[in-house]
Order: structure tokens, then sequence, then C-alpha cells
């Protein structure tokens, strides 16, 4: 199996565009891909595809309960709280619970001598599987609204991968912090992509920072090529950072897109292109069960 | 006057829209929250009056010549961030979450935590007031907390050069970095686009903005795209009852004021957009709640 991550630091680059075209691609070309939609603050993938709800799975976290007969006050749970989610006035007798700051890593429960700190589960958000043609074919990770990190519901959403499939495309969240490197750790190539505007080099460059720092393989999309400017092929090149592919910008590509249509449905020679590429990458870095 | 600019979609063109408000009138505050990608600073090119270190959090580190393998600390993680690796416990940095709990249960003290500290917070002068943004460095998480110093730094210029306006240009989502924007501002300006993805989204962070009790706009940014879909969002808000503040039509010269270092206002006040935005601006900023 092959896990190939489509990201990008600045939101609204294309990645879904890019993520689902792709998928669509596979499929046509009969490998057996899955699409993992990783953007757990707004997943938008989903909808391009005929699909069949299968599973619906909740994902919880561990908070702390405290049983105020038992707790001494003694501040314990609090100094081992890395995250100041537990607030605590001795004096006054006052100790609470900051569920929306909890990461769920139990030091407080441990923390306690007085058996005072139990745990309860919170709903986090969903993991959602659906069939594409009677086969489990994608996955959507669901932050519920108002929860802070989608980190869980992502790292949920992964694990139920179903190991036959060969490759695997992975819609990443925008950014280049926490959610993003859940997903791009997770995988064995990530595509980069970006826009040839002074918006799109800068959060190139800083993605491109985090992948080094990650160590991943990773190539470069540039969408809407065009428009703005030359810098971030210049970039490219002095940075010796592959340019996979180029996506020209047109307004038909746009107007399918904004209606919920798959753009390489309706332009084969853009779909042959990036079946290509793709290919290619599989071609050289995938695993031995990931190649034809 | 806080104003927060959002989205739940990336891309809808927060940033440029963002650059016009700080440039149309009196002089503002102007605060990147998208500490992920700020992006503002290539456009306004700000002094650095000042630069701060800002930590991230912290991650276990193993001390191996006082680690005995017992492997408590793998039981104790709950991120699964410990395992075994050709037979030493190991830790990985991209799980480990920061909790300490593995360091303070090892019982050789094997395990310490090494602050990430290398993400910057800057504060500023531009050519239209003052402005403070924070970069986060590669790699490094917790960017709600990073987005509330930059908040709180913004008040503070605010307040020590008597400017009353302070615009955050938010991050894309709904999840910390947005919440931290959203906390407190009297108002939130919400940019869509017609597309399936951009209604479904603006669904999103309305379901997220209204926990707030926040005055709320929407902006439908490049409205001619799909003027069906443009027609729905609009339906949509009516139902809602929130006030759509204009409709932006798109404009390749948003990419060219972009390449040229400007904002769209600085590039050509004369423009359809620049005169809709100018409009759209007034009646965020003088409409009571």
């Amino acid at each position: 199996m092959m896990k190939i991550a489509i990201a990008s630091g600045k939101g609204g680059t294309g990645k879904t565009f890019v993520a689902t075209n792709i998928f669509y691609t596979l499929l046509k070309n009969n490998y057996r891909a899955m699409l993992i939609d990783c953007d757990a603050e707004a997943p938008n993938s989903i909808a391009f595809f005929e699909t069949k709800l299968v599973k619906e799975i909740e994902v919880t976290q561990l908070v702390p309960v405290i049983n105020t007969d038992n707790c001494t006050y003694c501040g314990k749970c609090h100094e081992y709280c890395n995250y100041n989610a537990i607030f605590i006035l001795p004096p006054m007798k006052i100790i609470q619970v900051i569920e929306d700051l909890c990461h769920g890593c139990g030091a407080c429960r441990v923390a306690c001598n007085f058996e005072a700190i139990s745990e309860k589960p919170v709903s986090l958000g969903k993991v959602n599987l659906y069939s594409n043609n009677g086969k489990l074919s994608l996955i959507e990770a669901k932050m519920n609204i108002g929860v802070m990190s989608p980190v869980p519901v992502i790292k949920a959403a992964v694990k139920h991968i179903d190991n036959q499939a060969e490759i695997v495309i992975l819609d990443s969240p925008p950014g280049t912090s926490c959610p993003f490197i859940q997903t791009a750790g997770t995988s064995d190539y990530v595509i980069l992509v970006t826009e040839p505007t002074p918006f799109g080099l800068s959060d190139l460059k800083q993605s491109v920072a985090t992948l080094r720092t990650l160590n991943k393989l990773y190539g470069v999309i540039v969408n809407r090529a065009g428009v703005g400017n030359r810098d971030v092929y210049d970039y490219l090149k002095q940075e010796n950072i592959p340019l996979l592919f180029e996506i020209p910008f047109k307004k038909e590509i746009a107007e399918l897109y904004s209606v919920g249509k798959i753009a390489s449905e309706h332009d084969s020679s853009l779909s042959k292109q990036l079946f290509a590429t793709v290919e290619n990458i599989i071609l050289k870095y995938g695993s031995s069960n990931s190649k034809r | 006057m806080e104003v927060a600019i959002v989205s739940g979609k990336g891309g809808t063109g927060k940033s440029s829209i963002s650059a016009a408000f700080a440039t149309l009138n009196g002089k503002v505050v102007l605060a990147d929250c998208d500490v992920d990608a700020a992006n503002l600073y290539l456009l306004f090119n700000p002094s650095h009056e000042e630069e701060k270190a800002f930590i991230t959090g912290e991650k276990a580190f193993i001390d191996y010549s006082l680690c005995t393998n017992c492997g408590l600390c793998i039981d104790y993680c709950r991120f699964n961030a410990i395992s075994f690796k050709e037979e030493m416990v190991s830790i990985s940095e991209i799980a480990c979450d920061g909790c300490r709990l593995c360091s303070r249960i090892c019982p050789e003290n094997a395990i310490g935590m090494i602050r990430n500290d290398k993400s910057k917070i800057y504060a500023g002068t531009f050519r239209n007031g003052k402005m403070v943004y924070g970069r986060l460095a590669p790699g490094e998480e917790n960017s709600g907390k990073l987005v509330n110093v930059v908040r709180e730094k913004a008040k503070q210029v605010a307040k020590e050069n008597g400017l009353e306006t302070i615009i955050l240009d938010g991050p894309p989502g709904t999840g910390c970095p947005v919440i931290s924007t959203l906390t407190g501002v009297d108002k939130v300006v919400i940019v869509t686009e017609p597309t399936i993805s951009g209604l479904h989204d603006l669904e999103r962070i309305v379901e997220l903005v209204k926990k707030f009790n926040i005055q709320i706009f929407v902006i439908i940014n490049k409205y001619d795209l799909n003027l069906s879909v443009t027609r729905e969002i609009e339906k949509w808000c009516l139902v809602k009852k929130i006030p759509v503040a204009g409709c932006l039509p798109y404009d390749e010269n948003i990419i060219k004021a972009m390449v040229n270092r400007k904002s769209i206002i600085e590039l050509n006040p004369e423009l359809e957009i620049s005169l809709k935005l100018n409009m759209i601006w007034n009646r965020i900023k003088n409409q009571e709640k």
C-alpha cells in the first residue's frame, strides 16, 4: 500500500480538487484506491462521488471528572496538567475541569492520590465510512463544531483504511501545524499544491520546511498556472524540488468544481495527465504491492 | 473595535479582503492571526520594532544513559507516541503531545522535555498603521495560543498608539486557532465563495460563530463564478438572518495587486471591486448590532 497526502500551506489552492481528481483517475484505471478526507474542520471530498454511507463511528476523548467528596484540594492534578485544563482555588474549595483545554492524557488521574478523579468520554467528531461500487472507498473525518483540535478525529479516520487498498489518497487540512503534520506524517509521499502567487510561494516555503523536518518525500503541483508570476518556478528550480504537474487556470474547471463535479470526468487530457503524474510517483516510490 | 475576517474554507480571499480594509481609510492595527500561513507581511513589509519568541509546547525525549528499557512509559502514553524500536524505547516526535506524563512517571528519571521555542511574534509599523503577526516555526504546534498572544499584542499596540480599529486576518477552518481568533471580537466577517464546498463550510463556520454571540456579516467573493450557487448562499443567509454585506466579482487585479505587493485599493481605488469593498467596509464599521 502506498499513501499519498495532498497538502498545501495556503487554503484554497486546490487540494480537494487534486485529491478528488487523482482518486477518480485511479479508480478509472482499476486501482484499488481509497480517498481519506482528513480536512476534519471543513471536509468536502465526499460530495464529489456517488457514495453510500456504510458506517458512522463516534470519536471520543476521555476528560476527567472530579469527585469533590474525595478531593483534598492538594493541587497535584493541576500541577500535573500540562494544558492548564484544571482550575483550582484551594482556600475556596473550588476545582473545575476546563474540558475544552483537556487533551485526555490522563496525567491528572495518575497524579491524584485520593481516588478523586475518574474519566468520562466526550464526543469530538465522527469518522464516516462510505462505499463506492460496493467497496469501502471513502473515509471522512468530521470534527464537531466547537472542538479545538481535529487531530484525534484524523487519527481515528486513518485507522479505518482497508488493508486491501493499493493506493490511499489523503486530502490534508491546510496549514503546517498539528493537523497537517498528523496527515503528512502517516504518508509515504506528499504532493504539495500551490499557486503561482506571492501568497502561494510564501506558504509553499513553510510547507517545504515542515516536510524537510519530517523527512518526507514530496513534489509540487502548481494549480492555476498562468496567473501571478514566475517566482514559484524559480524557487522550485533553485531548491531542486520536483514540479510534478501544472494545472492551467481555466474558468470551465472552476465552474465544474463549483457545482461538485469531477473535472477529469469531462476533461480527458487533464485526467490522463494527472494519472500519469501519480503513476510516476507510484512507480518511483511505491512499495512492491502498490506497483503494477 | 475588533473585526475578525474568517472563513470555513481556505483560499476564499480573507487576506486580500483584510488588506483592502486595512488600507481604505484611517490608520488601523492589522493583526495576522493565520499563524500557519501568515501572508500579509508580504504586502505591507512592516518594520520589525519588536520580536519575541513564543513557546508552542514541549516534546519528550529519552536520556538513553539512564533508560533501562522497562517500558512503563509505553503503558502510560495515551497518544501511542512511545514504542519499542529495535529493542529500545523510542518516542515519536510527531505523535508526542507534550503532556509530560511519561517524564513524571519514569522511575529512572530518564525522560526530559524540550521546549519548542522557534515560533515568533513580530510587531511593527506599516504604511497605514501598526501591524502584529505571528509565525509558527515549521512543524510546531498549538497555533491557538500563538493567536492569543498576537491578539493581546495588537490590543496593546492599539492602546499605545490611540488606534481604534483592529483588523484580524483569521485562519481557515473551525478549530482552535479560529476559536482563539473569534473569542471576544466585536464583529466577524465570514468570506465565502459560490461553490458547494464554500456553502458547506459557511454553514459550519456560522454554527461556530453563533456560539459566541458576535455580530456576523457575510461576503460572497467571486460571486460571478457561479450565480446560481451565489443565490443559494444568499437565500441560506436570509433564512438564518445573517446579513450579506456584499458580493465581490472575480477580478484578476486581486492577483496583480498581490504580485505588486499592494492591496487592491492601493492598486486602483476606482475599480468596481475596490468601490464595493469600500461600501462593504463602511457598512460593517457603522452598522450597530
